[in-house]
Parts: C-alpha cells; structure tokens; sequence
C-alpha cells in the first residue's frame, strides 16, 4: 500500500512525529503497528501506529539506528510502501472501568489511539508517561486534551515527578493497565501493579507479518510471535527475559 | 503465453517458483495477501522430530541488500505438523507440497522421513543437510561427503517420494558434496542455503545476533548461489533447484539458465509478502520476450 508523507516533525530529543496520507482501512486496533519500506534498505521497518483517521496515519519514532536515521529526513510529498493492519493490539473490550495506560519514552506512541478508544468506548483511563529527562518528554498535552489524568516521571527529575513510571502508581486509581515500553519498566510495572493487564513488546523483525520467526519470544503458552500473536500480551502469559 | 510448466522429479508445476522453506511459514499468512494455489509448490517450514523452540533473541539482523537469520528451525515437531499443520494447509494450497525436514541426528531425518512420506499432500521431500543455525546437526550434515551421502542413503531407504538433498554453500567445494549426494540416491539438489554471516553492534562492541552468527540471504548473495547453481548443475544429472537471493523474474531466468530446473524465493517474501506473485506474472513476459515459446526450454542455456 503507497503512502505519502505529509508532514515529518521534531516532537522531542530525537523524536519525530511523521503524518502519511493513504488507505489506512486495515488498521483497526490500537497497539498495532506497520512495516515500512524505506529506499536502499532491505529490510522494512515495524513503527506502532500512533493514531489515524480515514486517511491519514501518524506514526512517532526515535531515531536510534539508519532506518529511522533515513526516516527523519523524508519530506513532504515521498511515497513509501507500508505494509498495514500488523500485529494484534490492545483489546478495549477488557472488562475495566479505570484502566492506567503506562508508557515508556517510545512506547508511548500506541497508548494515544489506545486512549482515545477506551474513551470512546466509555472507560475513564488515566495515563502514566515515563521518560530519561525533560528533553525526551513529548505527548503530554495531547493527553490532556483528551481529558484524562496525565503523570509525566523522569528518571533524573527534570521534568514531572522523579524517577520511573512506577513511582507514580500511587498517584492513580485503576483496575486493569496497558503499558507498553521497554523490558525493565514493562517488569517493574508488571511486579508492581497488582491488577491485569496487557503489555506491548517489541523485537527485532523479519518480516513483520508471522513468517518468518524471527521475533518469536517464549510465553506461558509456548512461543509466540510478536509480530502476529503479539505484539501485546496479556500479563498471565508473559515470561521475563531479564 | 509462454508455457511456465516445468517437470520436476516427477511432478509437473505449473510453473517454476516456488517459497523456500522458512520464509513461508506454511503459506496461511501468504494466503491473506493473494491466492497462493499459484505456485508451483512451496517448501514448508523446516521440520524436525521434536518441537523446537529455536534459538535466542535477537534473530535477525540487516545487511546491504540482504539480511541474516538465526531462528534456528522453530518448529511444532513432526507430530504436530502431520495432525494439524499439514490439514490446515489444504484449506489454501490445493497442489502438492515439498516437505523441508531436518534433525539433529541421521535417526532424526530417518524417523521424520518415514512418516511425512505417508503424506498425500507432499510431493517432494527436501533433506535439510545446511541449517547453520541448530547445534550439532544442520549444517554438520553438509559439510562432509561421506556424512551427506549416508544421510542421503538413510532416508531414501525409508521413502518411496522423491528425495531433493538441501546443501549448504559453506564448503569449499560443493560439487564434491553434490556429486556424493546424487551418488547416495538424491533424486535432486536445491542449493543454496544461507550464507554463514555476522554483524557487530559497534555502540555495544557485540554481535547484533544473539546466537553470534547466523544465515545471510538476500540478494546480496545471489551471484554467489548463481555461480554454485552453474557449478552443480553442470556436475550432476539429477534435476537442482536454485535458491539465493533471487527476487525477481529475472532472477528466476537467470537461475534457470545456470541449469537449475526449478527456482525457490525465500527473503524476498519476508520483504514484500507478494513478490511470488509478482515474479510469476512478470515471468510470463518475459520469457516471451526473450524468444522462448516453453520456460524449460532456457534450462541450462548458459554453457
């Protein structure tokens, strides 16, 4: 499926936000992702959908390595192939009234379009943003323009309050938490938190479509892919790899 | 409309292109991007006797014009695949399959041999003698005529469908391997499998790969398999199948020309789900154009 780039903007330190324009029909959930083909590398790049509408897709990505290195320079106007509709995002149909929405530095992308559906679907979530310092923190006003409750934590007490996103659990009223960030805090969150939940993972990827293997992760019911069973869990299936 | 069909120990596809096994899956989530029953055949996902879970993450890493792989056959058994993946593929894939086995042990190719070879839907097994993701086994198997003549020996002794020996192309002289192969009963060759690589994490100073080394594949290594196509080819009279890096119709001709009989795409698909599709309907064009009426009249061309 082509897509074109509309706008591509610094949202943070090395964070951009990239809005493209195309068929965005098979991206239903939230917490799914898509694949990006980027000219003269092999292979496609996974990004968590951030939000979209009938025709536009927004995507929020830090630039940590050549392809999203090649991602932040596109302009308006370049047409890119993107693979939609991948993985098997949250469910928000969970049987929860207050749901904490927790996110780390780049995981907190899918949680904006997770928000914005467990609002539509009558659930009150608040939400908890965890980053390294003032200059990674983005997303925080447009959580609140949605209305819900928003912690922003730092790790160095630059900005928010101090320290990881699990010190700030007792700040917040919830029955259920989606997370999504990297490994240690989704961890800490799952030994910390007390009630169900779900958590979003990542791994490196082949394909991104459930052929290849190479993102197969173990869980409580055998290996998985996160690309294709995942690349969210349900906090009773999980097993830690640190 | 040239005629794609191609003979291939004894089956007749419909034309030349066929999945190569772990970059396929079992064809279902190909099956939700086009009607995969266009295939000659495809090479199902590596299968041993028992389950594997395969190998640590991360399991895949970038290269120019390629990538590498250290899944290391994750796999449901044997059992499982007879009971419940093999029935499943019907639902998509109406033509025979090729079954891709390996093991550990020549024990283990023996055992899975003899009970996939019950299989109405398999057309064709393909011998597995080239993993280089799995301890032990895999690779160690192609690495040594002798070793790959006796597993070859072994498990056309307990099968009565064609035989088709996988080889690795990290030897020094793969036509020894082949020629051992044909010799042992092979009833054909498909070559080749990854490419032993490695890549660094410069910010860390370690191996990208969390099992150190793994396959490369891609088009960054299709002059190289072309090139041991051409040699084998020329070396045996059994048919060979051709596999590296290829990814376009052009590619498959070339493929073809070197000697190969039929051709497998593997990375290709993980990049772009309908690239199998898109070579077959660019295939027939081509073939055209280049003055063929039958695309088994290029095999072999090139001398």
């Amino acid at each position: 499926m082509i897509f074109t780039v509309k706008t591509n903007e610094k949202i943070a330190k090395d964070v951009y936000r990239m809005t493209l324009v195309g068929d965005t029909s098979k991206i239903i959930s939230p917490g799914g992702f898509v694949e990006l083909e980027l000219p003269g590398l092999y292979l496609r790049r996974p990004i968590s959908v951030c939000d979209v509408t009938a025709d536009t897709l927004t995507l929020i990505y830090k630039v940590v390595g050549v392809g999203t290195d090649a991602m932040c320079k596109y302009e308006n106007g370049v047409e890119l192939d993107v693979l939609t509709g991948l993985g098997n995002g949250f469910n928000v149909d969970a049987d929860t009234k207050n749901p904490l929405l927790v996110g780390g530095g780049v995981g907190v992308p899918p949680l904006y379009m997770l928000c914005k559906r467990l609002i539509e679907n009558g659930a009150s979530p608040s939400v908890i943003l965890g980053f390294n310092t003032k200059d990674d923190v983005f997303y925080k006003e447009e959580f609140e323009a949605l209305g819900v409750k928003v912690t922003v934590t730092t790790a160095d007490g630059s900005f928010g309050t101090k320290g990881f996103v699990t010190d700030a659990l007792d700040a917040h009223t919830y029955d259920y938490t989606y997370a999504c960030g990297p490994l240690p805090m989704l961890k800490a969150l799952y030994e910390r938190s007390g009630v169900d939940g779900e958590y979003s993972f990542e791994a490196r990827m082949g394909c991104g479509f459930g052929a290849c293997m190479g993102c197969s992760i173990p869980t409580k019911n055998g290996m998985k892919r996160v690309c294709k069973e995942g690349p969210v869990f349900k906090k009773e299936e999980i097993v830690w790899q640190i | 409309m040239a005629d794609l069909s191609v003979k291939l120990c004894g089956l007749t596809l419909d034309n030349p292109v066929i999945p190569a096994s772990g970059c396929f899956g079992y064809g279902k989530e190909f099956s939700e991007y086009y009607d995969i029953n266009i295939l000659g055949s495809f090479s199902f996902k590596g299968t041993t006797r028992y389950p594997k879970d395969g190998n640590e993450q991360p399991r895949i890493a970038e290269c120019y014009s390629g990538m590498l792989n250290s899944v290391g056959l994750q796999n449901p058994g044997i059992h499982r695949v007879i009971e419940h993946e093999l029935p499943e593929m019907k639902k998509y894939f109406n033509k025979k399959v090729i079954a891709n086995i390996s093991g550990d042990k020549i024990e283990d190719y023996v055992y899975v041999a003899s009970l996939i070879d019950k299989e109405e839907q398999v057309g064709i097994i393909e011998v597995n003698i080239s993993c280089p993701n799995i301890h032990g086994g895999g690779m160690a198997f192609g690495t040594d005529p002798a070793v790959a003549a006796e597993v070859t020996a072994r498990v056309k002794e307990v099968t009565t469908k064609p035989i088709v020996i996988k080889l690795t192309p990290n030897v020094t002289d793969i036509v020894t391997i082949a020629k051992a192969c044909e010799k042992a009963g092979a009833d054909g060759l498909s070559l080749i499998n990854t490419v032993q690589g490695m890549r660094i994490n410069i910010k860390t100073g370690k191996p990208v790969l969390g099992r150190k080394m793994g396959g490369m594949s891609g088009p960054a290594v299709f002059p190289l398999a072309l090139r041991m196509v051409y040699q084998v080819a020329n070396a045996v009279s059994i048919p060979v199948i051709g596999m590296g890096g290829v990814s376009s119709a052009s590619d498959v001709v070339e493929m073809m020309m070197a000697g190969a009989t039929a051709v497998q795409v593997g990375a290709a698909n993980l990049v772009n789900p309908y690239a199998c599709k898109e070579i077959i309907e660019e295939l027939d064009g081509l073939i055209t154009k280049l003055g063929y009426e039958k695309i088994s009249d290029i095999i072999g061309v090139c001398k």
